[in-house]
């Protein structure tokens, strides 16, 4: 693909600012204490600037298939309400089931995407009208958001109710490799699936009963896509929370680089969504000293007046 | 002469009874009749979108375990919705998924259709009509044994309708396929060679268009009659629900 190289170039060079930003305390801590600088690259930012670029590139990917399966511009992990759905599924393993192997509260989490996903399937159906989606997922949204604080605001654990924020907006700060580990393995895992479905996905653009007719199987690719996605989504969101609009935007500036083909899309969305997050992670860094800025904040700041973009293009292509 | 098309038993419950069907190479095959009475199941069902029961079978081979790539070759479909919303250029539809493409081909059907003009514009931003004519395009594109075409003359002008048939008409004679296409205009039957008369999920007349047209089972179906050259609301036809029920 004649955009991999730009798009890979650009991602390593996100990814290496990430983790030696900033830089002049990595310098210091270099000249009086070199081990413990190591230790803070490897404990601490390592798994931070893993996490951003494959959570990033989960959402671009995922984005995409859900996009392509949707036959809608608008469909994404936040708004079809699979992430706010996964954050509740953590939320209920990790404070009321005491669940705290990472691997076990990624299950959770997956657990909460397919229902939140299952639920708008039954809402709003495949190939629904863009208002119904956006409705339906919304709403899933909004009862998603409202049960996870419900849950943290009874907690067993008084607590609890501080971390909303995190689960609610995202957040990469304080996380562990093992952490990592356990988002990124299935989640991976479960990318390098849907990426093998790019023809199949490309197929959808002519309509499910083409595809159908031309030998595909467009139901189960959806329950593929849509399964695939909250195992994706679900494990990334148990570590880092809820984070909205890089689904939405990264798939969107991918197909510009596809002529518009949706499945062909999936793979330049997750390099586009890792960049985004990183580089929004690399802004909060930029925030006043001792005060942690969920990167969620500025991803809906970026991803708002996208979306309204988009939304007011899409009106435009219908009326015209 | 050996069917081209070979259908056997098949069915949609509740939509479509099961339903025995052969066609020849060459044959333009009309599907004809009222709102509901199971065009779209019919041909979704011989095209193998979907299926309860039974099998077709196209040039010798059952279309169900056949992979993409064959399938193409086999048969293509074109929906009756013309609603496309990925900005996917026109000639870049137009070879959506085929193996390979032919690209002589191509550069007929963007002449014959004449799509040269938007081959490069993104297909959601072009006319319903225009779009008609890439899907056609699309349908055309892998060369296959049989087209299946849900209201192909739907959207189009007058002179679309005729160059369209007539298309269809140097496809079916100089590549030996077949096509089933569903109507609504009973006056544009006589462009095919054969008219199947659906009513209530069955195949109720099978024959020229000229016979089928003379038929009282159609004026019942379709619950119009002639008058002189000119179709009237038929007097004296007792309303659907008075009729037998659907299956």
């Amino acid at each position: 693909m004649k955009h991999a190289s730009p798009l890979l170039l650009g991602l390593g060079l996100v990814a290496a600012l990430n983790l030696l930003t900033p830089l002049n305390s990595l310098i210091d801590l270099q000249q009086s204490d070199p081990k413990l600088a190591w230790l803070l690259v490897e404990e601490l930012r390592l798994p931070r600037m893993l996490l951003a670029l494959g959570y990033g590139a989960v959402l671009g990917m995922t984005g995409a298939a859900l996009q392509a399966m949707f036959a809608n511009p608008l469909a994404s992990p936040d708004i079809t309400g699979s992430s706010s759905g996964a954050a509740f599924g953590a939320v209920a393993g990790a404070y009321w089931l005491g669940i705290t192997e990472p691997l076990a509260l990624a299950a959770c989490g997956a657990v909460g995407a397919a229902l939140a996903l299952v639920a708008l399937f039954a809402v709003a159906g495949r190939r629904s009208e863009t208002a119904t989606l956006l409705l339906a997922g919304i709403a899933i949204a909004l009862a998603a958001g409202a049960a996870t604080s419900l849950l943290l605001a009874l907690a067993p654990s008084p607590f609890a109710f501080y971390d909303s924020f995190d689960w609610l907006m995202g957040s990469f700060v304080d996380r562990s490799l093992p952490q990592a580990a356990a988002a990124l393995i299935p989640a991976g895992i479960a990318c390098a699936l849907l990426a093998r479905r790019s023809r199949a996905l490309d197929m959808m653009a002519l309509g499910g009963d083409v595809a159908a007719s031309a030998g595909y199987r467009p139901r189960r690719l959806s329950v593929e896509v849509v399964g695939l996605s909250a195992v994706a989504v679900g494990a990334c969101v148990s570590v880092c929370g809820a984070i909205a609009f890089v689904g939405l935007i990264a798939p969107y500036a991918a197909r510009t680089l596809t002529r518009g083909h949706p499945g062909q899309a999936i793979l330049p969305a997750g390099a586009i969504g890792a960049i985004l997050l990183l580089l929004a992670d690399l802004l909060v860094r930029m925030g006043p000293a001792g005060r942690i800025i969920p990167v969620g904040v500025i991803t809906t700041a970026i991803g708002t007046p996208l979306f309204i973009w988009i939304v007011v293009r899409m009106r435009r292509t219908v009326t015209s | 002469m050996k069917p081209l098309l070979h259908a056997e038993g098949i069915a949609l419950e509740g939509r479509l009874h099961p339903t025995d069907l052969d066609c020849r190479p060459g044959e333009m095959i009309a599907i004809i009749g009222p709102n509901g009475a199971g065009k779209t199941s019919l041909l979704r069902a011989l095209a193998g979108i979907e299926s309860d029961d039974g099998r077709v079978e196209i040039d010798d081979q059952d279309i169900a375990g056949a992979p993409p790539p064959r399938r193409m070759r086999l048969l293509s479909f074109m929906p009756t919705t013309r609603s496309l919303i990925w900005p996917i250029a026109a000639q870049d539809l137009i070879i959506l998924g085929l193996p390979s493409p032919d690209a002589e081909l191509i550069e007929v059907l963007l002449d014959a259709l004449e799509l040269r003009e938007f081959a490069e514009r993104p297909v959601n931003s072009l006319s319903t009509g225009e779009r008609c004519r890439v899907l056609l395009a699309r349908a055309l594109s892998a060369k296959p044994k049989v087209l299946f075409l849900d209201e192909p003359l739907s959207n189009l002008d007058p002179y679309w309708v005729l160059k369209t048939l007539q298309i269809l008409r140097d496809e079916t004679t100089t590549a030996d396929c077949a096509v089933f296409a569903s109507l609504h205009d009973l006056n544009q039957t006589i462009a095919f060679d054969r008219v199947l008369l659906i009513d209530r999920g069955r195949v109720i007349a099978d024959g020229s268009p000229e016979r089928v047209m003379k038929l009282p089972a159609l004026n019942e179906a379709f619950r119009i009659e002639k008058a002189g050259s000119v179709w009237r609301i038929a007097a004296g036809i007792s309303s659907k629900e008075g009729r037998q029920s659907s299956p």
